[in-house]
């Protein structure tokens, strides 16, 4: 006897179950992962501990109202220009034995910080301050310490600090991962982000 | 000779849609490996601000949500117009928090705790107050990682509206 061939399946509704999946995928999706700015709190501490005592040079003081407005350093000021001003105040370097900075380009003002490691970022808001002029003001602060830190990583490695801390991420990357992830520490250590929030002032 | 030639008219030839499935199969595959399934249902406005100094948050099993904002339209009849938190599909009070960490906290792997991260994901009209207080309600259980959730963008944009 003849050997019969199988017969074909038909898989016309192939496409039809495949778009429903499509859909119910398509709907459901959403591609964007989340990303955003990371902060530490602050531990509690329990209350009969001293606080530290901080020089007054060498906090920079942030104040945002309920208006939205800043207040730095008893200034008024815009929001664009906090950047510039945190990067002047972070890498003034105006220390001068124990505390002398050998790496910081600023003008070196005795009236300013001593040394990256000890400058103090404060930032003070009220409770009627909105989460946006928050964030934006998070943000400059950030940038100002990311592009010191970048700038820092240019002169002693030839690549932006921004860019190591990528490649030590990176599964994938080809180089010296030890010695690179030194390298970042040892940047972050040149540059430490040393912001304070106090909590939110009551409104009166 | 009308053997081989039937009818006056010839007819176009079906364009052939085997290869349809497959097109459509590629398309579903992407999805399925891109897709994030959305895990909680907002009951809230959340526009998040715009920054451009991001870290990105990898790793889905280390985060614990926590939404901030005015209750959408559908619950202001409800709840007013006044921000509120949300966590998990509830609206919850400030001290809510800490039950809610704690019971996240117990359901992670113990080996992923160090690592926990408290993705806030506020409303850009909110007031800092709420955001204050969620703050020091995380720091008295001890989560002090935490992420504000932004979507990339200049700060200026923030005002623009």
């Amino acid at each position: 006897m003849a050997k019969r061939a199988a017969p074909e399946v038909n898989a016309g509704s192939m496409a039809d179950i495949a778009f429903l999946l499509l859909i119910f995928f398509l709907v459901t999706t959403t591609i964007a992962s989340d990303s955003g700015i990371s902060r530490m709190l602050p531990p509690i501490k329990p209350p009969d501990e001293k606080p530290d005592i901080i020089k007054e040079k060498n906090i920079f003081q942030v104040i945002v109202n309920k208006q939205d407005q800043l207040l730095v350093e008893n200034e008024v000021m815009e929001l664009k220009d906090l950047k510039e001003a945190t990067i002047k105040f972070i890498d003034n370097g105006g220390g001068t034995g124990e505390d002398a900075c050998d790496y910081c380009t600023g003008e070196k003002n005795p009236a300013s910080s001593d040394n990256p490691s000890k400058a103090i970022v404060s930032l003070q808001n009220d409770r009627e301050t909105s989460y946006k002029m928050y964030i934006s003001v998070q943000n400059e602060l950030v940038a100002a310490y990311t592009e010191l830190r970048n700038k820092t990583a240019n002169k002693l490695y030839g690549k932006t600090f921004t860019e190591m801390e990528a490649n030590a991420n990176d599964v994938n990357y080809s180089g010296d991962k030890d010695k690179l992830k030194e390298q970042v520490d040892k940047i972050k250590k040149m540059y430490p982000q040393i912001i304070s929030e106090a909590v939110a002032k009551k409104q009166n | 000779m009308s053997k081989f030639k039937k009818g006056g008219k010839k007819e176009l030839p079906a364009i052939s849609t085997a290869s349809l499935p497959d097109i459509v199969f590629m398309l579903l595959f992407f999805f399925m490996v891109a897709t994030v399934m959305r895990d909680d249902t907002l009951m809230i406005e959340n526009k998040l601000p715009q920054a451009d100094q991001l870290e990105k948050l990898e790793k889905k099993d280390r985060i614990i949500f926590i939404y901030a904002g005015k209750p959408n339209n559908n619950y202001r009849g409800q709840f007013g117009t006044e921000a509120r938190i949300q966590l998990n599909d509830k609206f919850a009070d400030v001290k809510d928090i800490k039950q809610y960490i704690l019971a996240e906290r117990a359901k992670k792997r113990e080996e992923l705790i160090p690592f926990l991260t408290t993705a806030l994901k506020v409303d850009v009209d909110t007031k800092m107050g709420l955001l204050g207080d969620i703050k020091q309600e995380l720091r008295e259980v001890d989560a002090l990682k935490i992420n504000y959730t932004t979507r990339k963008g200049e700060v200026q944009g923030n005002f623009n509206n």
